[in-house]
């Protein structure tokens, strides 16, 4: 009809609204799309529907007061984060965690990988027309937060990190249970894989779909699996270790196609890796006691049982939920590797017993900047595919 | 790991002397301090150079000192995969001076700037799209500067009679309070309740 080059003014782009209330926006995203037919010309992600100031929060609390927060970011995997923040504070303060302690993060820590990975992989193929995924990862996640809520007392919002080292030591009938579901784990991801991995559906809807080389992946500020699935070997567990994890073994899977289908094998990878860590983490537990955190009077508060019989328990325990611990002026960034990429905080103190600036430097929120970059020239239908294979969680992206 | 980052420190404040104007190590974390004007130099060269490959974009914040003449820092965050090793730049800028936008040498820093720009209102130059972020269509005011209340300053509500959600000024049923626990013994720098005739010249 028309001559090629020649524009028809009546034939316009389609715009619409991806968001925020539609499912496979993984929370409260608005996109904005230009489309021309099925293809996409342009992204704009709006963000900050679920934004509640948690950075201007927390500099009006005492740092105890602010680990909480931290639950909410990425409400996924809730101790990863509070990780971050604790390594920040012992950073400043200078102490170190007990042995035992270090066990017990690292434990939770891969718990939360786990929690984490499950829900993305699995309805990452809900995006993509599969249902029984989500429907069985679910199962095995409820496991993970019963053991959340047997160490902490909640199965999402733990507040269980605490500066210094962990709140309360693990029953032993818990650490048991953890050790015989690392067991039998594998087989379920067995389970899992054989609905995924060889699917031909999954596999049309997510090989060579968001390609994104190294280069830009490390200049877009990408982290973690995003990171691994353009083929850099990069875990700061490996790399800049934190906790114990130099002394325990396992092994970092790396893509080579740096694709959504890469980034799903490494995290069924991971989640075998993390199974292997948590039993080394359980086995070692089971032989070693000790404290399982600093004993530092003037920052970790005394036991209750400690309490009843010291007057100095009972004024420190005062002191410490009134003023809390002061912290040297000075700022440090620490960083974790979280389940979606690296989880900073950059913290500057002033002396006192609040924090006077906490950055948050989430990795969803680098993630989810780069849809524009991502999605153009890909189809409507890859877009879902895309941002679920970015893996975000908008708790962490808004804060 | 501290000698490398001293070494790398050194190495940046002779190849850019101008640049940089102070060179900074503690808790085992290198921190430059540049002037405003020269940031992308820093930037460009410590991404570049050989010696440094600081590749991965990490992070931008600010950080709000209202005593100060200069009232913001912009605080750049890098990582060098080759060298293991965390780099901080530091520059400072007030509410006028924009700082030139990391757009150019880091795509990364597209989000973090707007974000820099909605929550401390620091303005970065170059940037391809400086708009607000997190906070609300038609929000006004830049939350995390110090003197911005923390409850805010509108407040939202369905109105059932005009049909939509209404904007209006904060109401609070009680004063919102934040509690001072620092110790009189060591903490706060104020004249405590009381103790005003201490300090006071006696008259006569």
């Amino acid at each position: 009809m028309n001559a090629p080059g020649k524009i028809d003014p009546n034939v316009r782009n389609f715009q619409i609204n991806f968001g925020p209330q539609h499912p496979a926006a993984h929370g409260v995203l608005r996109l904005i799309l230009e489309l021309d037919g099925e293809i996409v010309e342009r992204v704009d992600p709006h963000i900050g529907l679920l934004h509640r100031g948690t950075e201007k929060l927390i500099e009006a609390k005492t740092y105890l007061q602010a680990v909480p927060y931290f639950d909410r970011l990425d409400y996924v995997a809730p101790m990863n984060q509070e990780h971050a923040f604790c390594l920040a504070i012992e950073r400043m303060l200078d102490i170190t965690v007990p042995k035992r302690g270090q066990l017990i993060r690292v434990l939770y820590s891969e718990i939360g990988r786990i929690l984490s990975h499950m829900l993305n992989v699995t309805t990452q193929a809900l995006d993509v027309g599969a249902l029984t995924p989500p429907l069985w990862g679910f199962e095995e996640r409820e496991k993970l937060m019963m053991f959340y809520e047997r160490a902490s007392g909640s199965r999402m919002h733990a507040a269980y990190f605490r500066p210094g080292g962990v709140h309360q030591d693990l029953p032993r009938a818990l650490v048991e249970d953890i050790l015989a579901w690392t067991h039998t784990f594998p087989g379920f991801m067995d389970d899992l894989e054989g609905l995924l991995t060889d699917n031909r559906i999954f596999k049309q809807r997510n090989v060579d779909i968001g390609i994104v080389s190294l280069e830009d992946a490390w200049a877009w500020g990408f982290s973690g699996v995003m990171v691994r699935g353009s083929g850099a070997a990069w875990d700061l567990r490996k790399s800049q270790p934190y906790e114990c994890y130099d002394e325990l073994e396992f092994d970092i899977p790396i893509g080579k196609n740096c694709d959504n289908y890469d980034r799903y094998c490494i995290r069924m990878e991971e989640m075998r890796q993390s199974a292997q860590i948590m039993r080394q983490c359980c086995e070692r537990l089971l032989k070693e006691a000790g404290p399982v955190s600093a004993v530092d009077n003037k920052i970790v508060p005394p036991k209750r049982g400690e309490m009843k019989r010291s007057m100095e328990a009972l004024i420190h325990h005062f002191k410490l939920y009134t003023e809390g611990f002061h912290v040297p002026a000075g700022e440090v960034y620490a960083a974790v590797e979280a389940p979606k990429g690296e989880f900073g905080v950059y913290l500057v103190a002033d002396g006192t017993n609040k924090p006077y600036r906490c950055k948050i430097r989430a990795p969803g929120f680098a993630h989810l900047q780069a849809m524009d970059f991502l999605c153009r020239g890909y189809m409507l239908a890859d877009i879902s595919a895309i941002l679920g294979s970015l893996d975000i969680v908008f708790g962490e992206v808004d804060r | 790991m501290d000698e490398t980052l001293k070494e790398l420190g050194a190495h940046v404040k002779e190849s850019l002397p101008d640049a940089v104007e102070e060179v900074i190590m503690s808790y085992g974390e290198l921190t430059l301090v540049a002037s405003a004007a020269e940031v992308i130099k820093v930037l460009t060269f410590l991404r570049d150079d050989p010696s440094c490959r600081f590749v991965s974009f990490i992070d931008i914040c600010g950080v709000d000192w209202p005593q100060r003449e200069k009232r913001f820092d912009v605080v750049y965050h890098l990582l060098s995969p080759t060298l293991n090793a965390r780099i901080r730049i530091k520059v400072e800028t007030d509410e006028t001076t924009p700082v030139a936008s990391a757009t150019s040498v880091f795509a990364g820093a597209f989000w973090f700037e707007r974000e820099a720009f909605d929550m401390y209102g620091i303005l970065f130059s170059g940037h391809p799209e400086l708009r607000r972020i997190l906070t609300d269509y038609g929000f006004d005011g830049y939350p995390l500067r110090k003197d911005f209340p923390t409850t805010g300053l509108v407040e939202v509500r369905y109105d059932d009679e005009r049909k939509r959600v209404v904007y209006e000024p904060v109401k609070l049923a009680q004063e919102f309070r934040s509690f001072d626990f620092l110790s009189p013994w060591e903490g706060p720098d104020y004249v405590l309740p009381g103790d005003e005739k201490a300090t006071t010249p006696k008259a006569g």
